[in-house]
């Protein structure tokens, strides 16, 4: 279990002080994947690398298993960096050694006997699927290859942790979802919790299990992907559920309010509720946009309905009479 | 009827001066850049680690007292620099003039200048490279013989064949202190007796060779660098 307790991070510099984090706790289970999601400039970098220390937090601490991270000298430190391995945006790779060396590395750190280490590098390059690669270097593979060397690179400690800093950020949608499997493969089948810290929606929905939306340094939301993402409460998390936000004050109507539907599961698809609604109650709804996406295999759907003034409330009481719908009103500032 | 014999006259000295010249050019520079790359290795390590955002950040002003010192012995022309050292050249080769001793004002001339290439090479290192080696719990000394030095071999290659060609140069002036050498052939036949065939044919000799040394390197570098093969 790894815990982040009351975890500020303050930078000083010439140009004044930047609060990074203020104030970040969560929990994370073993065996979870959790997402970490944000805007840049949120923080998420800085909070990925204070889980491991890279990045001393000004106050708050870690805790990994109990052990208090924050408490460790230096080299009880690298000794735990073993088993939180660190997967990058840019994979990281050393551009003059092989695939094998790379992964090799962190046992040659580890002072693990060189035949040994071969061994196990051959073992995990056969895992990420690149046993014919070994000799290649990193300028002879692809950015999907270059990243698959990089996760085996981090496996090669047998890690109980694994964190993603951004990790398919700088890949094709292609090789993003290959890789996303990848990651997914590797917590269910080794047991490893993994941290994903991501910028894109598509990554926390088709991985992760919980999720903290991070805004401004500080943690907005979290809880279960379904969940936050059905009913986003911040308005951090709606800016990042419902990207299309943005353009509300584009198609508002002059006399119409918006006000967002979000249908949660399939049933409610089936119903035609717009038009019921039309023709039992007369509210005209002006459909401005609408969409759906799947979580966990289940189907949520989002709408932003432009509706009369003087009608928004009986159409607010009659949507949400029906089930698994939400309705909230789009303030202008949103 | 000046010509020819002039001609001969040279080619007499050319033949049985040369080669001696050539080996004594040779060995200084190789053995000059040798030693001032075990000083200067070292030290542009340093002035990397050590620096600010480095990953051993040592107290700022000692950083300062090393740059001024390097910058120091960098503008000091070598002349003089021969001419300082001569105390220290008689307390390491027991004699402050000759080939041989000239590779102690040669060692102290440079050994600045291969911190500087060195510091140069190593700052090319990718910091995100660095960092994955500190998250998967290198310790300095690892970042540095694992990490920084190894992947910047082929950088390290091209600036250290810049720095033999740089003391091939000043090994002509050491000729001055009775240093042998092509350089040495040049300045007494050419500049002292007026034999400009020799001087000349010294300095094309000087130039062939700046060419292979430049050459070879330019070729060993892109050679070792990894990220080049397709």
């Amino acid at each position: 279990m790894i815990r982040l307790v009351g975890l500020s991070k303050t930078f000083t510099s010439s140009q004044g002080t930047v609060e990074a984090l203020k104030n970040i706790n969560i929990t994370i289970e073993d065996g979870d994947i959790f997402g970490i999601i944000g805007m840049s400039g949120a923080g998420k970098s800085t909070l990925i690398r204070c889980i491991n220390m890279l990045e001393r937090p000004t106050e708050g601490t870690v805790y990994i298993d109990d052990i208090d991270l924050s408490r460790l000298n230096r080299r009880e430190l690298r000794k735990v960096r073993g088993k939180v391995a660190m997967v990058f945006q840019n994979f990281n790779l050393l551009m003059q050694k092989t695939a094998l060396q790379n992964v090799c590395f962190p046992l040659d750190i580890a002072n693990v006997k060189p035949e040994a280490a071969e061994a196990k590098a051959r073992e995990l390059l056969k895992l990420v699927g690149l046993e014919d690669k070994e000799n290649a270097y990193p300028a002879q593979l692809s950015g999907g290859q270059q990243q698959r060397v990089a996760i085996a690179r981090a496996l090669a400690t047998d890690p109980k942790v694994l964190l993603c800093d951004e990790p398919t950020s700088a890949l094709d949608p292609n090789t993003t979802n290959s890789i996303l499997d990848l990651i997914r493969d590797i917590n269910e089948k080794l047991h490893i919790t993994v941290i994903v810290i991501t910028h894109q929606m598509s990554v926390v929905e088709s991985i992760c299990k919980n999720v903290a939306i991070l805004d401004n340094g500080e943690v907005a939301e979290q809880g279960a992907v379904g969940e936050v993402f059905a009913q986003p409460k911040s308005r951090a998390a709606r800016a990042l559920v419902y990207p299309e936000s943005s353009q509300e004050s584009a198609i508002s109507v002059e006399g119409q309010k918006l006000i967002r539907v979000v249908f949660n599961g399939a049933e409610t698809a089936r119903e035609p509720m717009i038009a019921t609604m039309a023709s039992k109650e007369g509210i005209l709804a002006n459909i401005a946009f609408a969409s759906t996406r799947t979580i966990n295999d289940r189907v949520y759907g989002s709408m932003l309905l432009g509706i009369e003034e003087k009608q928004v409330e009986r159409a607010k009481k009659y949507l949400t009479g029906s089930r698994g719908i939400t309705v909230q009103e789009v303030s202008e500032n949103d | 009827m000046t010509e020819p014999t002039a001609l001969q006259e040279a080619w007499e000295i050319v033949k049985t001066q040369f080669p001696l010249a050539i080996w004594e050019t040779v060995y200084v520079t190789v053995l000059a850049t040798l030693f001032a790359v075990i000083i200067g290795l070292p030290l542009g390590v340093l002035l990397v680690i050590g620096d600010k955002g480095g990953i051993k950040p040592l107290p700022g002003w000692l950083m300062k007292i090393i740059n001024v010192i390097i910058n120091l012995l960098r503008s000091v022309p070598f002349l003089i620099i021969i001419i300082v050292v001569f105390p220290l050249t008689r307390l390491i080769m027991g004699t402050a003039v000759g080939t041989a001793a000239s590779i102690v004002p040669l060692t102290v001339a440079a050994f600045p200048f291969i911190a500087r290439l060195v510091e140069s090479s190593l700052r090319e290192v990718d910091p995100n490279v660095i960092e994955m080696a500190q998250s998967a719990g290198a310790d300095s000394w690892q970042i540095i013989t694992k990490v920084m030095i190894p992947e910047s071999v082929p950088s390290l290659v091209a600036n250290i064949t810049i720095a033999l060609t740089t003391i091939l140069g000043y090994t002509a002036t050491s000729g001055a202190i009775g240093g042998g050498g092509l350089g040495k052939i040049a300045i007494t036949y050419g500049y002292y007796r007026y034999k400009y065939l020799i001087m000349i044919f010294a300095v094309v000799l000087l130039i062939v060779l700046v060419q292979i040394i430049q050459t070879t390197g330019t070729h060993l570098a892109s050679a070792l660098d990894h990220r080049l093969k397709k």
